[in-house]
């Protein structure tokens, strides 16, 4: 019986194979976009998770000689006078033609969390193997590929926790790899020091220290953009349930008579009940592994540009492929599976309720009260006003999110009675039957396309919230590197010696030479960078300020204020005239904040003068060069000078080199925005369809009365169009709003940098243009079809009862 | 340097190598096959010949054809006030392949220092890792000195020469090492001869046959300083050190062992230990050390070594009372550990601890188990 | 003459054979007449209905409606004879659920062009309708419902008045009430009224009978 009435069941999608496909490329749809950007932020953290380990030596505080290397016996004085340290020798070797970087510890003397983190060599490798000839060396597994078989290299083993282009081995294999026997770079100065110790100025007095960096913690930093995408990937997901709820309601209403049929042979409700879930899950695990696969084609198209932003925004290393992860695909199959039964739960219910007799007449499955309207409005406004609150209550992204999470849901939930009211107006206000019939019926749609509507909402208002951010900053960017990048020219030397020949050589060529001088210190105790800046008007115009004390450029130039960036004002807390410490036993006063977009560590601007005063031993390897012919003085300087290619630059390049950089950062979120509305209209596809099934009969009269189908044909369209008009004209608000939210709560939040919100009416014209031809496309066919009828379909109408 | 609570994998297998050498295994605790590997093989390492005969100072140095090696000084100490302190140094050798010391990196040779200091309500304990080759640890024989960063027990300097030059090379040292938590600083006086353990030095390790060369110096008088949470102490007691070396120590079926190094109030000694079995009876050979230095070695089954009550630490039920037997030497005393906790705590864990003797031979003394897990 | 018909064929392909409906069938409709057309269930009688309202069209033979032959028209013609010149009673009612029942009942004849507020006020009145203007289709009776279709097909005045089993859900006192009304508007206006009904007894009530048996007139 089950079996036969199984068979009976799904013989429905064997004849409606439109429908089967819609509800299968709607349940895939929505699982690869969401499992997409699930696979994308997880690569991406495990990227972070080797990034933030490879970089765990840099939390330690660290010994060196100012120029090169120092013997090893330095190290065995120190540990035999009792300090903890432990040797590092850092270097690049060049192995199948590409740079690879070597770091080689003492992975005896190592603390844990000094390694990357993760690295973990499993029972394979011995002490014996590890510490002996030729050793093991741990690369990323692109890596370990790229130089298999080249000789001279240790055992290479596969390891995810090192970051590409990168072998850590033990130092004993390292030094034979860099070619320095007996040499370190460093010395990690390592926590939990014996008592009584000899003071390291008496007993190492020409290592410099430098203090462990408090580096910035990238998922911290990049755990807005990772929201961003989640936020995408659930927009996605729940617009790909629409379409599934659709095309089950729909297969539901037109499979009434054979449920009817089906229960009257003696099928139990429990039965059929469970053999619809049955067929639910079947069909969600069908299309799970569509969904599945699809979405690693997309993360892996994504992939390469996330890459690019994560570098471009936060100097995060994650690489451009993907592996595939079963934990991911059995996370994405279940949320496709609770999804299918959520889409589905109300369709099952009704099954189970369904009276024995009902009527097998198809009815407009989604009619929704007026009060159940109000109830979902109240519901918006909640929403709205929670998310005001977390405003208050929380701070920085959390909040950030939360108000817009709240704001779009609550507007989403609202919009369906907002175009209630409007239809009910322009119905009021109609003069023609035909308008008035036309406003009253799309009225009467709304509770079938309300949730394709509200997708359309989110859709849209997301797309002109990110947009307006994204052209915001580019206009910020554009207009901010046009005046930080002041040189005409930017060549930097080997070493003090060339830099030396270098100055002599411009000297009588050039109109000026810019020095450029930074140094990496703590700055109020976290690691960031100090700028000198000279004391010329070409600086002032590089390093427009934001906010400034009078006087900021004078006290300045005598070496007694600082100028800080915008992040480490944020971030710090800092406000003028506040003391900033640049680092051991410098503090100044904050005189100005200026922005500097793109840099995810602080910046603090100082004279040169001073900086030079205060580290005597800074190179200036870096120089800018202002001139009135960059062309020929570039040609000198690679033919008569004899500079390297990839020591200079030009201005346009380099800007243009920031551009391009600027573009692919967003060029993800631009992807998933049009994604997003691609979806978005194939849910209005979806319910226009389903709702086109059960038009018949409410047309047909009209026919009758004396309406070309044609005519019909266009008002269908029309209504579509209308809707889609109607709901751009609440998006746009809403995603200004949106904007704002991204501009001045999550930007500071995420980046520490707060952008001035520029309105693109342009944008919105093409983004309206494109909404009305998605409702268009999605409109069409229904439309078409309507068109076409017989003649004698509308007469089945009037004929029988179906 | 405290003990790092996640050692990565391969400092794990380097722990094994050491419990295995050091008969420290604890079977939980560490890989089966890095254990039982030890266990089995001495492959290309020299095996202990029972004809042998110490010859000093060159004995006082390390023993490269064999894969393992240790100096191990335990101390009972008392301060001004009659507190009594236990002191533990150890320098443990272990060799990840034959050939000998090598200079640089390339160094078979992996070095692991112990340093505890136990009082009634505390017990501290650190260690350290090193490789051979570049001079951060090592042992030289003459003038004798063993290191590992910081921590020394050494010959004094060129001050004593003359006086070393009449000694046996290990009768008088300096002992010193610091953590973060205590330090010490004592000075060692030999006043009595260097006694081989087991049938001149020839020390058998279970029925099958494993055996180690083992002889020990008990007869230190101890002057000194110790520091512990900033208070510095004047501290004085008594001295025991332990040289073994050997590739192959541990039987197959081994679990770990129950090590106990007495100070009789009569001057005699008595060194036991007993390793437990997993398939037979516990293996309890001893050495009866008399007050003059004259060893009488003793048998399986002379001594009996019987645990009684115990001490949770973590998961392990460790016996921290203890009950020997002596009948031949009518002796009869009861063990108390001085602190039940003494647990060193670190990559490789054990129990290591001063007792204190009562019965018919009262005395102090030092008690080491291991092998009862975690 | 406003329905003149002259040997009228239609057949259905539903599969591979055709099923005649209709064979030949000829009938006309005076100004002032009530017609009713009887017959059994599947006796072509809904057919002849649709093919005299400009629904569907015959495969051969000539419908002329008020003068016009229909057959060669194009749709959008045949719409507005449709919206002119016809008005359209049908067994399910088949009002515009969006609309209330005094927009219904003004919908054709404002599609006409041909709105006259009093004379739907009248129509509102005499059909008992006044109370109800302002409420939906789906809050009415099944009775009521059709009164509004009846209304709604009268109110532009249409030359012609088709009704297809128009009292077919409707109990019989409801239905014999609604009848006619019907019968009565239909007079009074001047249309030609042409019902399909299997019912005798309302067929009795019209001035002329005729009786389809297998796509013919008896």
């Amino acid at each position: 019986m089950r079996r036969a009435a199984l068979s009976a069941l799904l013989s429905h999608w064997r004849r409606q194979p439109g429908q089967l496909l819609t509800l299968i490329a709607g349940l895939a749809l929505a699982t690869a976009l969401w499992s997409a950007v699930q696979a994308i932020n997880s690569e991406a953290r495990r990227s972070y998770d080797a990034a933030a380990s490879a970089m765990g030596q840099d939390r330690y505080a660290s010994l060196a000689v100012p120029e090169g290397r120092m013997p090893l016996a330095r190290f065995v004085t120190l540990r035999r006078a009792g300090w903890a340290v432990t040797p590092l020798l850092e270097g690049t070797v060049t192995l199948a033609g590409a740079p690879i970087d070597v770091t080689g510890f003492d992975l005896l003397s190592v603390p844990r969390d000094a390694l990357p983190e993760g690295l973990d060599t499993g029972t394979d490798v011995t002490p014996a193997e590890l510490f002996g000839q030729p050793g093991v060396g741990f690369a990323a597994p692109a890596t370990a590929a790229a130089i298999a078989g080249l000789p001279g290299l240790p055992l290479i083993l596969a390891n995810r926790a090192i970051p590409p282009g990168r072998i850590v081995t033990d130092i004993g294999v390292a030094e034979r790899l860099l070619d320095a026997p007996g040499q370190i770079d460093r010395l990690l100065i390592l926590p939990g020091q014996s008592r009584g110790l000899p003071p390291l100025d008496r007993i190492a007095p020409d290592l410099v220290r430098r203090e462990g960096q408090q580096t910035a913690d990238l998922s911290r930093l990049t755990q807005s953009f990772h929201l961003n995408l989640t936020a995408f990937g659930l927009l996605a997901f729940g617009v790909g349930l629409f379409i599934v709820h659709g095309a089950i309601g729909l297969a539901f209403e037109q499979r009434r008579a054979s449920f009817r049929t089906l229960r009257a042979l003696g099928l139990a409700a429990r039965d059929l009940q469970a053999l619809l879930l049955a067929e639910v899950l079947l069909l969600a695990l069908v299309a799970g592994a569509a969904g599945l696969a699809l979405g690693y084609l997309v993360a892996g198209a994504l992939l390469p540009d996330v890459a690019a932003t994560l570098r471009g925004l936060y100097g995060a290393e994650v690489p451009g492929s993907l592996r595939f992860d079963p934990a991911w695909a059995a996370a994405g199959m279940a949320v496709t599976l609770i999804g299918a039964l959520t889409a589905a739960a109300s369709a099952l219910t009704r099954v189970r309720r369904m009276p024995l007799l009902a009527s097998a007449q198809p009815r407009a499955w989604a009619t929704v009260s007026a009060r159940a309207l109000a109830r979902q409005a109240v519901a918006g406004v909640v929403l709205i006003f929670l998310g005001l609150v977390a405003l208050r209550v929380f701070s920085g992204l959390v909040a950030g999110f939360a108000l817009l999470g709240g704001l779009l849901m609550g507007a989403a939930l609202i919009l369906p009675l907002l175009l209630a009211g409007l239809l009910a107006l322009a119905a009021a206000r109609a003069r023609s039957p035909v308008a008035q019939w036309f406003w009253a019926d799309t009225r009467q749609q709304l509770p079938g396309l309300s949730l394709a509507l509200m997708a359309l909402l989110l859709a849209l208002s997301t797309n002109i919230g990110v947009s307006t951010m994204v052209g915001s900053f580019r206009l910020s960017f554009t207009h901010w590197i046009d005046q930080r990048l002041a040189a005409d020219l930017y060549v930097s030397a080997r070493d003090e010696a060339e830099a030396a020949r270098l100055r002599a050589f411009l000297a009588p060529r050039a109109t000026a030479l810019l020095p450029i001088r930074s140094l990496d210190l703590p700055l109020n105790g976290t690691m960031g960078e100090v700028r000198g800046l000279s004391d010329n008007a070409a600086a002032r115009d590089a390093w427009p300020l934001l906010s400034a004390r009078p006087g900021a450029w004078e006290a300045l130039n005598a070496g007694k204020a600082a100028l800080i960036s915008e992040q480490l004002a944020n971030r710090g807390h800092l406000g003028l005239g506040d003391m900033i410490e640049i680092g051991p036993d410098w503090r100044l006063p904050v005189a100005g904040i200026y922005a500097d977009y793109g840099n995810p560590v602080g910046q603090a601007a100082v004279s040169a003068t001073a900086l030079a005063a205060r580290h005597p031993d800074l190179p200036g390897l870096r120089i800018g060069i202002l001139t009135d012919d960059p062309q020929a003085l570039s040609r000198a300087l690679a033919e008569d000078f004899g500079l390297p290619p990839d020591h200079l630059i030009d201005q346009a390049s380099l800007k243009a080199q920031s551009l391009a950089i600027f573009e692919r950062t967003f060029a993800v979120t631009a992807a998933l925005d049009g994604l997003t509305l691609a979806v978005a209209a194939f849910a209005m596809l979806t319910a226009l369809l389903t709702l086109s099934t059960m038009r018949l009969p409410q047309l047909a009269p009209l026919w009758a009365l004396g309406l070309t189908r044609s005519r019909l044909a266009r008002l269908e369209a029309a209504r579509s169009l209308a809707l889609a008009a109607l709901t751009f004209v609440f998006a746009l608000p809403l995603g200004l709003i949106l904007a704002w939210c991204l501009l001045a709560v999550v930007n500071v939040a995420a980046f520490g940098w707060r952008l001035p919100m520029h309105l693109f009416p342009a944008q919105w014209i093409w983004l309206l243009a494109a909404a009305l031809l998605a409702a268009l496309a999605a409109a069409a066919l229904p439309a078409r079809r309507l068109a076409r009828t017989a003649p004698a379909a509308f007469l089945k109408v009037f004929a029988d009862e179906r | 340097m405290s003990a790092d609570p996640a050692p990565s994998s391969w400092q794990k297998y380097l722990i094994a190598a050491f419990a295995a050498a050091a008969t420290l295994a604890s079977p939980g605790a560490v890989p089966a096959q890095g254990y039982a590997g030890m266990a089995q093989t001495a492959a290309g390492f020299a095996l202990p010949d029972p004809d042998r005969r110490f010859g000093f100072p060159a004995d006082h140095g390390p023993h490269y054809d064999f894969r393992l090696e240790w100096w191990y000084l335990t101390a009972n100490l008392t301060g001004p006030d009659g507190a009594p302190y236990g002191v533990q140094w150890t320098l443990f050798r272990s060799a990840l392949a034959p050939g000998g010391e090598r200079e640089g990196w390339l160094s078979p040779e992996i070095w692991m220092g112990h340093a505890a200091v136990t009082t009634p309500g505390r017990h501290e304990a650190a260690q350290k890792f090193a490789r051979g080759g570049i001079g951060q640890a090592g042992v030289t024989a003459e003038p004798f000195e063993a290191w590992i960063d910081q921590w020394r027990l050494a010959a004094p300097g060129d001050d004593n020469d003359d006086d070393n030059d009449d000694g046996d090379g290990l009768d008088r040292l300096r002992l010193t090492a610091s953590t973060a938590d205590f330090a010490y600083d004592l000075a060692l006086t030999a006043t009595g001869p260097i006694v081989p353990q087991g049938r001149n030095g020839y020390s058998v390790k279970s029925p099958e046959g494993q055996a180690s060369h083992y002889y020990s110096q008990p007869f230190y008088r101890i002057d000194g300083t110790l520091t512990l949470e900033d208070t510095t102490v004047p501290v004085a007691g008594q001295g025991w050190l332990d040289r073994e070396w050997s590739s192959q120590p541990l039987s197959e079926t081994q679990q770990g062992w129950d090590w106990v190094s007495l100070h009789f109030e009569s001057g005699a000694k008595l060194m036991a230990y007993r390793l437990r079995d997993a398939k037979a009876a516990p293996f309890t050979p001893a050495t009866w050390i008399a007050a003059d230095g004259t060893p009488t070695p003793l048998p399986d089954g002379a001594v009996t070594m019987t645990p009684g009550a115990t001490t949770r630490i973590g998961h392990a039920e460790i016996p921290t009372e203890w009950d020997i037997a002596l009948p031949e030497k009518g002796l009869e005393i009861h063990l108390r550990a001085l602190n039940p906790r003494a647990w060193n705590d670190l990559d490789f864990a054990y129990w290591e601890g001063p007792v204190r003797v009562t019965g018919s031979h009262p005395g102090v003394g030092y008690l080491e188990m291991t092998g009862y897990g975690e | 003459m406003l329905i003149d018909a002259t040997d009228i064929q239609k057949s259905y392909a539903p599969g591979q054979s055709q099923t005649a409906v209709l064979r030949g069938v000829s009938l006309t409709l005076s100004p002032g007449e009530t017609l009713a057309l009887t017959g059994e269930s599947g006796s072509g009688k809904s057919t002849l209905l649709h093919l005299l309202a400009a629904l569907d069209q015959p495969d051969s033979g000539t419908i002329r409606l008020d003068g016009t032959e229909i057959t060669a028209l194009g749709d959008a013609a045949r719409a507005a004879i449709r919206r002119n010149t016809i008005g359209l009673v049908f067994q399910q009612f088949n009002l515009i659920p969006s609309l209330t029942v005094g927009a219904n009942l003004a919908f054709q004849a404002r599609l006409a062009g041909r709105e006259d507020p009093d004379w739907t006020g009248r129509l509102s009145d005499r059909l008992g309708l006044a109370e109800l203007t302002h409420r939906y289709p789906e809050q009415l009776s099944g009775g009521q419902q059709q009164r509004v279709a009846i209304g709604r097909a009268l109110a532009a005045r249409p030359r012609i008045l088709l009704a297809d089993e128009p009292t077919g859900n409707l109990d019989e006192e409801t239905s014999d009430r609604v009848c006619a009304l019907m019968i009565a508007l239909a007079t009074e206006t001047g249309a030609g009224l042409l019902m399909a009904t299997h019912s005798h007894r309302l067929a009795a009530r019209m001035s002329r009978q005729l009786h389809l048996s297998r796509g013919q007139l008896a």
